[in-house]
């Protein structure tokens, strides 16, 4: 199953939530907020968010810059 | 100076018109953080006939400073920042009502500093005060019109309107707190380009026109220019 994340391809080999793509690509347990097409996910919805050929992933890091 | 001949571009816009104008002249901003963010933001709200604008911020200028904050010279290194952009901002609109408060936003003072404005725009420099801005303007039902930069990335979106969401649903203190510091290093044009598109948003606020990005997350990444507009 192909998705992409942050627009670049990725295959995945089995189907996975959205938690177990963030454990895979060993995304921070913080700072960051998480796009599925273009809806944003909660991280306590991340379990529960089962990925679809084609989703587009974005993972935004939280910005705090003036 | 004739107002119809000042503001003729605007003006001349079906979507702001005359009433428009006249609504950016009656408008109260209240502008947290006068920095990289806070320069075009101020600069472009004072340009646009805003009528009123409280800066808080207690910095002075320095010399760092120089390479993004476009509100500042080099001989006002040293120099209050609300004091050097007050002064600028009557230089370039004489009209223009400056309200100067060099102190931080507290949570003793945010209150008073906040409710006499129609709305609140972010150039603040850490989670605390955004956290801070967001309980308190949305306490008062004043949109919050969020920036902030990173690097290379930026994001706006704004908060607290009817049916909208605020800045713990975006990030949750849970996510901020104890993460790692974010680095310090900024692309000098990305708060230009962030606070350019927060001033776009508190002016379509003011005067009606477009959609405003409420329930909205716009983000840019300037090394790829990639975009995105997520709904939150």
């Amino acid at each position: 199953m192909i998705i992409k994340v942050n627009n670049k391809e990725m295959e995945l080999s089995s189907q996975a939530s959205l938690q177990q793509l963030a454990e895979t690509l060993q995304m921070p347990d913080k700072g960051v907020a998480v796009a599925v097409n273009n809806q944003m996910i909660p991280r306590t919805k991340w379990s529960e968010t089962i990925l679809q050929e084609n989703d587009q992933v974005v993972v935004i890091k939280a910005a705090c810059g003036g | 100076m004739q107002l119809q001949q000042r503001y003729n571009r605007h003006i001349i816009l079906p979507e702001i018109g005359e009433e428009g104008q006249m609504k950016l002249g009656k408008a109260k901003v209240l502008l947290i953080g006068v920095g990289g963010l806070g320069s075009p933001i101020a600069l472009y709200l004072a340009a646009a006939g805003v009528g009123r604008i409280g800066l808080v911020d207690d910095d002075v200028v320095s010399e760092s400073n120089l390479q993004r904050q476009v509100l500042y010279t080099e001989s006002e290194v040293g120099q209050p920042k609300v004091i050097c952009a007050a002064r600028r901002l009557q230089a370039l609109n004489s009209q223009l009502v400056v309200d100067t408060f060099p102190c931080r936003l507290t949570g003793e003072n945010a209150e008073e500093l906040i409710s006499p404005y129609d709305l609140v725009i972010d150039g603040c420099d850490n989670f605390p005060t955004r956290y801070l801005i967001s309980d308190v303007s949305a306490r008062l039902h004043i949109p919050y019109i969020y920036g902030a930069i990173r690097e290379f990335d930026g994001q706006v979106a704004v908060f607290n309107l009817p049916g909208g969401k605020t800045y713990r649903e975006l990030f949750p203190e849970t996510e901020t707190s104890q993460m790692e510091t974010p680095p310090k290093g900024v692309m000098g044009v990305l708060p230009g380009v962030v606070g350019c598109v927060e001033a776009s948003e508190a002016i379509k606020l003011i005067t009606g026109c477009g959609e405003p990005l409420n329930g909205k997350l716009w983000t840019i990444d300037l090394k790829t220019m990639n975009t995105f507009l997520f709904s939150l």
